[in-house]
């Protein structure tokens, strides 16, 4: 990790109508940071997230990605950046090394870069051995590493990752993790939303939303060690029930 | 001594050539709580589907008290409440239409059923939902109606697959909250999860992997199995110093997360042995502290050498 910012909101806000679904939310991420979403289905995750992907315009506040305002330049912002939903949408007829390149010619790399992408990715997510192998018979451990190198083609600067190991054999989950880790190494700013303790503690710090308001940011130990609970899954609850009062 | 709720005796199942479960023995004591805990592909849901009288089983029997599941399907369905992995409700009909529809499949006699709907509603505590769409509920409230319909005829045994996928947090919660009380009641529940860290709310439980039956027993028992020294270290670069204790003769295994390795040993270090840790790390070594075996290093053990 660096004291580089990828991702800055300054009172970011956005509401549908009276609905405020974010409010006021400030963090900052650093480059290089696995940073962890945890909220409630309706916490505001999903609109953040969309905000900062250059999908949605604030409402108000502020707020670069990977340098680009979230405002002016979401096209700038949606070439950097890379997503992976929980579920990958990644081509099962297509062949491991097919999907590469049909997301490569998305991307708008050229073949040469496609190629050079594909041995780079194949040897650091260890796919070489499946290159050929049509998607739909890939075991699912395969597939997300797939699907993350495919999110990954275009260098983005910061990933995007949704669920991404909910369900797995832990090996699985652990072996996945192992390549978050390394890619975060190189730089890549990671951004986890999840449900899941077992995938907040692979986090560095995890932000923890409720009725579109941030209610904790912290690492995990500490905010363990602060609401003085053994696991991240009740922590969250306790801090979620203790504001339920709170709720209009 | 009475029949177990549930007797699995050497069960199999399989689609072609594929062997889905794999000989599993399991007997579930009436109103025990009982989680079957394993990832996707597992072979829980072909399981617990058998168990329901919706598949055949290749081999093996499996006896839900007494009845046998390839006999005696509709003495079995009236006992068993069945609550299925995806959502099978009737999303354009109420909360209470459901609840109706439920009673009326499972021929819940019409004197007894205003006061099992209270009850369920007193649970659900869905009461003041009863007149929305079960489409228009939340997750979490889907969850708690299937579970309602699932115990209208007021089952001896509560079946559940995957109940909490999806689920956030705060639902997941209140939900096995729910299942505890249905518990006390003296209903046995036999509940399946791929999320480990719900074993310790079961009174016993089986680890499922590849169709085999790997670890059970209470969740003390299990974690129990778990037989290297496991410590939490933490330092300045994780990463080299998680290099550093793969590098190290009596480390068993290694595992980073966002903010410590946990490092598992053939034997327990001595004082000394982290004092000269420190210094081989050139100081990258600076806390350690002993670490709980989680379920999930139990399973990682027990899978051996057939991972992906």
């Amino acid at each position: 990790m660096t004291n580089q910012v990828s991702v800055q909101t300054e009172m970011l806000t956005r509401r549908f109508g009276k609905f405020v679904a974010v409010d006021r939310v400030s963090i900052r991420v650093g480059k290089g940071e696995i940073f962890g979403f945890l909220g409630a289905n309706g916490a505001g995750k999903t609109t953040l997230i969309r905000m900062l992907c250059g999908l949605l315009l604030p409402s108000d506040g502020q707020g670069t990605v990977a340098g680009f305002d979230i405002y002016r330049e979401s096209e700038q912002i949606k070439r950097n950046i890379g997503y992976m939903s929980q579920r990958f949408s990644l081509y099962e007829d297509l062949t491991v090394e097919e999907n590469i390149e049909f997301y490569g010619g998305i991307y708008g790399l050229n073949d040469e870069a496609i190629r050079k992408k594909k041995t780079q990715i194949f040897a650091e997510l260890k796919l070489t051995l499946r290159a050929k192998t049509l998607t739909r018979d890939l075991p699912l451990g395969f597939k997300q590493r797939l699907a993350l190198g495919c999110a990954m083609l275009h260098d983005p600067s910061i990933i995007f990752l949704d669920e991404p190991t909910s369900g797995v054999d832990p090996r699985v989950r652990r072996a996945f993790w192992d390549v978050i880790h390394r890619t975060a190494d190189h730089g890549t700013t990671v951004f986890v939303t999840t449900h899941f303790m077992e995938e907040a503690e692979y986090c560095h710090r995890v932000c923890i939303m409720d009725t579109g308001k941030v209610i904790a940011l912290d690492t995990p130990e500490n905010l363990r060690q602060r609401f003085q609970q053994p696991t991240m899954q009740k922590v969250f609850v306790e801090l979620v029930k203790s504001r339920i009062g709170k709720r209009i | 001594m009475s029949d177990p709720a549930l007797n699995i005796i050497n069960f199999s199942k399989n689609y072609g050539s594929r062997v889905a479960v794999d000989r599993v023995s399991l007997r579930v004591k009436e109103g025990e709580l009982f989680g079957l805990i394993g990832p996707d592909g597992a072979g829980k849901t072909s399981l617990i589907r058998a168990i329901c009288t919706l598949l055949k089983p290749t081999g093996g029997q499996i006896l839900v008290n007494g009845l046998d599941v390839a006999r005696d399907i509709f003495a079995i369905r009236s006992i068993l409440g069945y609550m299925p992995q995806r959502f099978s409700l009737y999303p354009d009909l109420t909360v209470e239409q459901n609840l109706k529809f439920f009673a009326d499949v499972f021929k819940v006699p019409e004197a007894e059923r205003e006061k099992r709907l209270a009850q369920l509603y007193k649970f659900s505590r869905l009461a003041p939902f009863k007149d929305r769409q079960a489409a228009a509920l939340s997750g979490g409230m889907k969850q708690k109606l299937a579970l309602s319909c699932a115990l209208i005829h007021t089952p001896e045994i509560l079946v559940l697959d995957e109940p909490t996928f999806g689920v956030d947090p705060v639902s997941r919660e209140e939900f096995w909250e729910i299942l505890a009380e249905i518990r006390r009641e003296g209903t046995t529940i036999f509940v399946s999860t791929a999320y480990m860290d719900e074993a310790d709310r079961c009174d016993r439980v089986a680890l499922m992997h590849l169709g085999k039956i790997i670890a059970s027993g209470t969740p003390v028992q299990v974690k129990a199995q778990y037989r290297f020294p496991l410590f939490r270290v933490t330092g300045k670069q994780l990463r080299q110093l998680r290099e550093f204790f793969d590098r190290q003769p009596a480390v068993h295994n290694t595992q980073l997360f966002g903010e410590a390795v946990h490092v598992s040993f053939t034997e327990a270090p001595a004082p000394g042995d982290w004092q000269r840790w420190v210094r081989a790390s050139g100081e990258n070594l600076q806390k350690w502290s002993p670490q709980q075996p989680t379920m999930e290093d139990v399973f990682m053990e027990n899978i051996g050498g057939e991972s992906q």
